[in-house]
């Protein structure tokens, strides 16, 4: 391995892309694979020893919906003999009590179990489907285990009033975490967009309300909160740097450096059938494409925060400019950042009654 | 929030060391510390069955040559770091 080259520290097993909710937020791409086209388990196992073998710690186990996987089992069990810490983040469907069981048993160390809501009548409008009681039977059963818990809330527009609420439902729980994500405007989200983005008003509570909280609650449970990056001064830095943490397989074997980046004309990813995690880190034309600092163009190539935020995110660049290699537009000093200023005046120029009827939502399907 | 030196530390369920390029890590929910030296020394003590006292009188026998009050300090400093990341239960 080249000596400025990093090791991957996890990686990404998007193990399916079925999955029983049809969130409008939901990252997955609009492109959706079948059930035909996914890997095998002792596929998965290669891969999860090949992943180890160059570093990565963790495997997060996440879809579509990884439950859905018959042989979740044995996976679960062949990515902890591989020495990797296993994470599911999970909708909590289809599952039961001693299914839960024989997955700690199998040597599970993280759940994640994600909420679309702190009430049943938001949370079912956002997935499509009625989702919102089993999440809170799951919680119940999680107490009788040895397993890190943690909450995951994505948060939008007509939810974010709600924090409270969520709150003490991990309050009356056993999870050590919670996350509130404010939803990442890729795939089924900037399809509903016009819908999820917050105003500046409930963000501005949203974040005095977070800041007491977390202050709060420390030691008792870990408070993370991700801002939209729409209302953000500077981006975030996308997956800690393209290609430089994080590798993610999708269903069928493909190697992506983030979740969305299919949505750039041009790239060719390769199958991990073909290739070991290792050819794939170190050749990759895809990984090596936005990897480093040669790519950036003013105002990025000169300015002192490259290295924090490694300008922004690809995919949101092609996303809100049409060219995947430009400053990330929702960053300040971007020259594009006007088109991102035009989507918020829009969002808070609506009157507030808007709230209050339900959108005309763009629901993801389950693919066969 | 400082804990009773006479409780004991047990690594929080989803915490547990693990390996990496022949490295001792700690790993917990979206996050992962190396351990150096003392660090991996404080953790393997974290077992539910040591007091804290008891970590602080082995550590102060293996760091002899330290000065014993900023062991001590070091490792409720550590402590309470861990505590903060929800790394530890405090067991009576
Ligand atoms: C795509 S889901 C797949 C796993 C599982 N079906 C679930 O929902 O937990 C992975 C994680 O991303 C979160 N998520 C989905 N869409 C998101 C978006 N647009 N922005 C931020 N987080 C999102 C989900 O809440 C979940 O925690
Ligand atoms: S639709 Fe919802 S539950 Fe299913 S994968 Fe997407 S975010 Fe997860
Ligand atoms: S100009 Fe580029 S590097 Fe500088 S803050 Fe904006 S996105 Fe980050």
């Amino acid at each position: 391995m080249p000596s400025t080259l990093t090791n991957p520290l996890a990686l990404i097993a998007e193990l399916t892309h079925r999955c029983p909710l049809h969130c409008v937020y939901c990252s997955n791409p609009l492109e959706l694979q079948s059930r035909a086209e996914e890997l095998s388990t002792e596929t998965w196992s290669r891969v999860f020893q090949e992943a180890s073998e160059v570093g990565v710690l963790q495997a997060d186990f996440t879809g579509g919906e990884p439950l859905a996987r018959t042989d979740i089992l044995d996976l679960v069990r062949a990515a902890r003999s591989a020495g990797l810490y296993v994470n599911l983040i999970t909708s909590g469907l289809p599952l039961d009590e001693p299914k839960l069981a024989a997955l700690v048993e199998a040597g599970l160390d993280h759940f994640q179990l994600s909420f679309q809501g702190a009430r049943e009548e938001i949370a079912n409008e956002i997935s499509g489907t009625r989702s919102h009681e089993q999440k809170l039977r799951v919680l119940q059963w999680l107490r009788q285990h040895r397993v890190a818990v943690t909450l995951n809330f994505v948060i939008h527009r007509r939810n974010i009033d709600q924090l409270e609420e969520m709150l003490a439902i991990a309050e009356s729980s056993c999870a050590t975490r919670v996350e509130f994500a404010n939803v990442q405007y890729y795939g089924w989200a900037f399809a509903n967009r016009e819908h999820l983005l917050p105003t500046r008003e409930q963000l501005d509570q949203s974040l005095a309300l977070i800041t007491h909280e977390q202050k709060r609650l420390e030691g008792k449970i870990r408070v993370e909160y991700v801002v939209p990056d729409y209302y953000a001064k500077y981006p975030k830095p996308c997956m800690g740097g393209w290609a430089r943490k994080l590798m993610l397989i999708t269903p069928s074997g493909e190697a992506l450096p983030c979740h969305a980046a299919k949505v750039i004309p041009g790239l060719v990813f390769e199958n991990v059938k073909d290739r070991s995690v290792r050819q794939i880190w170190e050749h990759s034309v895809a990984f090596e494409k936005f990897r480093g600092e040669d790519w950036m163009q003013e105002p990025c190539k000169t300015c002192d925060r490259r290295e924090q935020d490694f300008g922004g995110c690809r995919c949101q660049a092609l996303l809100l400019t049409g060219d995947a290699a430009a400053t990330d537009p929702v960053c300040s000093l971007a020259p594009q950042r006007p088109k991102v200023d035009a989507i918020l005046a829009g969002i808070n120029a609506a009157p507030p009654a808007q709230l209050f009827v339900q959108p005309p939502w763009l629901y993801r399907p389950n693919p066969t | 929030m400082v804990p009773d030196t006479n409780s004991k530390p047990r690594l929080a369920p989803g915490c547990r060391l693990g390996e990496n390029n022949q490295q001792r890590v700690l790993l917990m929910p979206e996050r992962a510390l190396r351990l150096l030296g003392p660090s991996l020394e404080i953790i393997e003590r974290c077992d539910g069955q040591h007091t804290i006292q008891q970590i602080i009188a082995d550590l102060q026998k293996i760091y002899s040559k330290a000065e014993p009050q900023k062991v001590e300090q070091d490792i409720l400093g550590y402590l309470a770091l861990l505590q903060k990341e929800r790394a530890l239960d405090f067991e009576p």
